[in-house]
């Protein structure tokens, strides 16, 4: 019962709506909270992510509202306090560390490899719920609680504060779970279930970033879920495992939360680079350019995150020997990223390249990416942390990478993916507006935050000295830039649902596997066992679809 | 050529001899960045003209790198960011590494203000009195969060922990008023937690220091901490020694030989290599001396018995600062001396 797929056969003009789809397949309420299907988890992920990132962007612009005027503006310090602490923690575990993989990746890994669904698919929806449990738990103490610690928990502050963050501990080690749900059903997926012709140096690049991903969620998150468990026992029952007054040690804290901390940084942005080699590839309508090395180097990353953690602690009176062996380390984390860099931009080379929405981010992505991670390998050069540690300069330098990087990764999959997820396209000038003031705004917003941490103004200010006046006034106009382009992705993408065009089974003409099923899919993907005969990114031949109208080239 | 770049840069004036060869490196990894930005920018913006779509159906060739360019794309990368390392972490050592003829100042962070004390008596709060091209290192220490002592126009920052001393040290430069800003998150006026440097010329800071010695009585409050215990008038040291006689330490530390006791005599102590129990040599520098206040049992001196009690959180920062600052005094050759104050 096998049957080989090709991207033939379907009509590129008047594509028509498909009658059953994994959209139709039950409209009860219940039929979506109690779904198997992974499409279907997916878009329940969706939801949540993107009513997270609602509500982190809401506290970033109490924040900058706040940094207008170098003394008090909107809010009192200690609200101020609250916010960056609820933008912090909302951002990183309810929306980047889900965003891709558990969105996109539900989504796409299971066609990807030509398969029913994943492994688990009952784990599958047991980790959104989790996910939705730890993160009302977290959200709950944060609100009830008044937790003003900031996402890094440091201690004592953390084990000595008034505030209740007991219940922001626990929340936390729940979403973990979540995590490590996720990631074990993706990497026994991987393992398992590829569809005949799917080898593992065929698999498309955005499953090669989702395994090693996977693989930090499962190594680092256990890590995570023991740290919060002891701050909490410790604010709780005043065990002395952080306190020097109780007989503990602040730095062993450091030790441990950057341990997850780090690699988490590639669980975000690992799953953005697989995105862009999957995009790019559509764009420029050319097979991606050193297959291996981008899929090598993903796993480089993986591997050598792990032992960087200590570039955190340089200025906490660690030994200038270990501040040199992890500074020595993470200069290859920069190393793997500009392996990937130089692929991206040797794909475009003799390609037949589209300016549309996706690739605006696909140039947004990759301005962010060597920006953010050549500053990221500025600060891993030991003396110069020394005057950026803890300063906006380190502000900048992770937004540019967790939010210019990721965000634009994340963007050019939901429009790149758009059409294929929901069967109609948005309008691509719309699309391409929209884009342009984001990269404009993120731009505006932390370039001065780089110039800002060079003048010397440290992190988590609630007030500031007059000097810092006017790069804060420019990064808060840029921040109000960045919020009107997210109004006008959700007005276009709310009314393209309904009102779209349809989009047929492939308007991008990409050869990955994924358009190789309807869309939207049907519940079960694939009529039958798929067989591919082709590579997912091999556009050498005219793709068939197109060669019917009988242009020669 | 440094003005344009330090303006261009936002960068705070250089007031100290570690920020010259911090901003050097600072410019050369900020070019490297630019210029390697712009090229892979340029390529990408060239490739993207010369390689628009030109017609629906265009189909492409197959291109896959070369052995020369994988090479290059790992190797050229790698020198620069190795370069960059060698420096920074060669200037990283230096920072690390205060010498010999330092002048001390201790540093406490306590929620929401910054003490200095200095050895020969004067403490104050808030204020930090330098003289200029003399190394000074600060012995940094926090009452109760984290802290971190950041001085933007040195390009110096150092963490306060609590129960610990960290290190730092810098030669100022040119006499002037610094700001010291406190980048460690530690609650509800961690944003107005700021600090002065006051870099004066050496003649100007010695004359100081002798007024401020005069003047110890009318000033004895400041260092007054939550026990409201008062600091004695005097040098550190001797105030230490007081902390020492009511702790009980010379119960079983002498401190008018070198014989040992109990514990191990505190003559000749400072900045001696001594031997551990598990094998380890280390030498007693001030960290050392406070952790064996607050953890005697870590780094027990071989031939000794882990008799010693934990003084942590019976010491306040200030009092283990005098203590160690005592020790320090206890030279074979000036025991007499500072036992001699003694009441």
């Amino acid at each position: 019962m096998t049957a080989p797929i090709t991207t033939a056969g379907v009509p590129p003009a008047g594509a028509v709506f498909p009658k059953k789809s994994y959209l139709n397949d039950g409209t009860t309420i219940r039929s979506w909270l109690l779904t198997h299907d992974h499409k279907r988890i997916a878009l329940l992920y969706l939801v949540a992510v993107l009513i997270a990132l609602f509500l982190g962007g809401v506290f970033a612009m109490v924040i900058r509202l706040e940094l207008l005027t170098p003394g008090p503006t909107i809010v009192e310090a200690l609200t101020y306090n609250r916010m960056f602490t609820l933008h912090g923690l909302i951002m990183i575990f309810m929306f980047m560390i889900p965003a891709i993989p558990a969105v996109f990746g539900n989504f796409f890994l299971p066609i990807m490899l030509g398969a029913k669904d994943v492994a688990f698919p009952k784990w599958n929806l047991t980790s959104w719920y989790v996910y939705i449990a730890g993160s009302t738990l977290m959200l709950w103490g944060l609100i009830t609680g008044g937790a003003d610690t900031g996402w890094t928990f440091y201690t004592p502050y953390s084990t000595t504060t008034t505030t209740n963050i007991t219940p922001v501990m626990l929340g936390v080690f729940i979403i973990g779970f979540s995590s490590i749900l996720t990631g074990l059903n993706f990497i026994v997926t991987i393992h398992t279930l590829r569809a005949p012709g799917v080898t593992w140096f065929r698999m498309p690049l955005f499953v090669w970033a989702v395994y090693a991903t996977s693989i930090i969620q499962v190594l680092a998150t256990p890590v995570l879920g023991l740290t919060t468990l002891l701050v909490a026992a410790e604010h709780t029952f005043g065990f002395g495992f952080f306190d020097p007054a109780r007989g503990g040690d602040p730095i062993l804290f450091q030790h441990l939360f950057w341990f997850y901390s780090h690699p988490a940084v590639y669980i975000m942005v690992l799953p953005a680079m697989g995105v862009i080699s999957e995009v790019i590839c559509a764009v420029a309508r050319k097979n991606i350019f050193g297959y291996k090395m981008i899929a090598m180097s993903s796993l480089g990353i993986a591997f050598v995150g792990f032992f960087a953690w200590g570039h955190h602690l340089f200025t906490s009176g660690q030994s200038a020997f270990d501040a040199g062996a992890f500074a020595a380390i993470s200069m290859l984390v920069g190393v793997f990223t500009a392996i990937k860099v130089f692929n991206w931009v040797g794909t475009l080379y003799k390609g037949a390249i589209a300016f549309t929405a996706p690739f605006a981010y696909i140039c947004g992505f990759l301005f962010f990416l060597v920006f953010g991670g050549m500053t990221g390998v500025a600060l891993a050069t030991v003396s110069l942390d020394v005057h950026w540690q803890d300063t906006y300069f380190v502000v900048a330098h992770f937004h540019f990478i967790m939010v210019g990087a990721v965000i634009m990764g994340f963007l050019a999959a939901l429009h790149y993916w758009f059409p294929k997820m929901f069967g109609r396209k948005y309008p691509e000038n719309w699309g391409l507006l929209a884009a342009g003031l984001i990269v404009l705004g993120f731009n505006a917003t932390f370039i001065p935050q780089f110039l800002l941490g060079n003048a010397g103004m440290p992190r988590r200010y609630y007030e500031y000295p007059e000097r810092f006046a006017a790069l804060n006034v420019a990064s808060t106009a840029g921040a109000s830039l960045l919020a009107f382009g997210f109004i006008i992705i959700a007005i276009y993408l709310a009314i393209s649902l309904k009102y779209g065009e349809v989009a047929g089974r492939n308007p991008w003409g990409s050869r990955g596997y994924e358009w190789d099923v309807p869309s939207p899919p049907p519940t079960e993907n694939f009529d039958a066992v798929p067989v591919f005969t082709r590579g997912p990114h091999e556009y050498q031949d005219v793709p068939e679809e197109l060669a019917k109208v009988g242009h020669a080239i | 050529m440094n003005e344009i770049m330090r303006r261009l840069l936002f960068l705070p004036e250089q007031a100290s001899t570690f920020a010259h060869d911090v901003d050097n490196l600072h410019y050369f990894v900020i070019t490297v960045t630019m210029v390697s930005s712009l090229a892979v920018g340029l390529t990408a913006i060239a490739f993207f003209w010369k390689y628009r779509r030109r017609h629906e159906n265009q189909a492409t060739p197959f291109v896959a790198p070369t052995a020369l360019f994988e090479v290059l794309a790992i190797s050229v990368p790698l020198f620069f960011f190795l370069v960059w390392f060698a420096i920074g972490f060669r200037d990283f050592v230096k920072l690390s590494s205060p010498p010999p003829e330092a002048m001390d100042v201790y540093v406490q962070g306590k929620q929401w203000m910054w003490k200095f004390a200095y050895p020969e008596g004067p403490n104050s709060i808030g204020v930090l009195h330098v003289p200029a091209n003399r190394p000074v290192r600060l012995l940094i220490t926090s009452r109760d969060v984290i802290h971190s002592v950041f001085i933007p126009a040195f390009r110096v920052k150092m963490d306060a922990l609590p129960g610990r001393y960290t290190e730092i040290w810098f030669t100022a430069t040119k006499p002037g008023r610094y700001q010291i800003l406190c980048t460690e998150y530690c609650g509800a006026q961690h944003s107005k937690m700021w600090g002065e440097v006051v870099v004066m010329a050496p003649e100007a800071f010695d004359e100081w220091i002798k007024e401020q010695q005069r003047g110890l009585v009318s000033r004895q409050d400041v260092l007054a901490d939550e026990t409201g215990q008062v600091t004695p008038q005097g040098s550190l040291a001797q105030w230490g020694l007081q902390v020492a006689v009511r702790q009980g330490c010379l119960r079983c530390h002498n401190v008018d030989t070198k014989e040992p006791a109990t514990g191990p005599s505190w003559v000749d102590l400072y900045q001696q290599q001594i031997k551990l129990t598990d094998g380890r040599e280390i030498v007693a520098d001030e960290a050392y001396l406070t952790e064996s206040m607050m953890e005697p049992t870590v780094k027990v001196v071989a031939g000794y018995q882990e008799l010693m009690p934990n003084y942590q959180g019976k010491l306040s920062g200030a009092e283990a600062a005098a203590i160690v600052e005592f020790i320090k005094s206890l030279r074979s050759d000036r025991t007499v001396q500072a036992v001699g104050g003694e009441e």
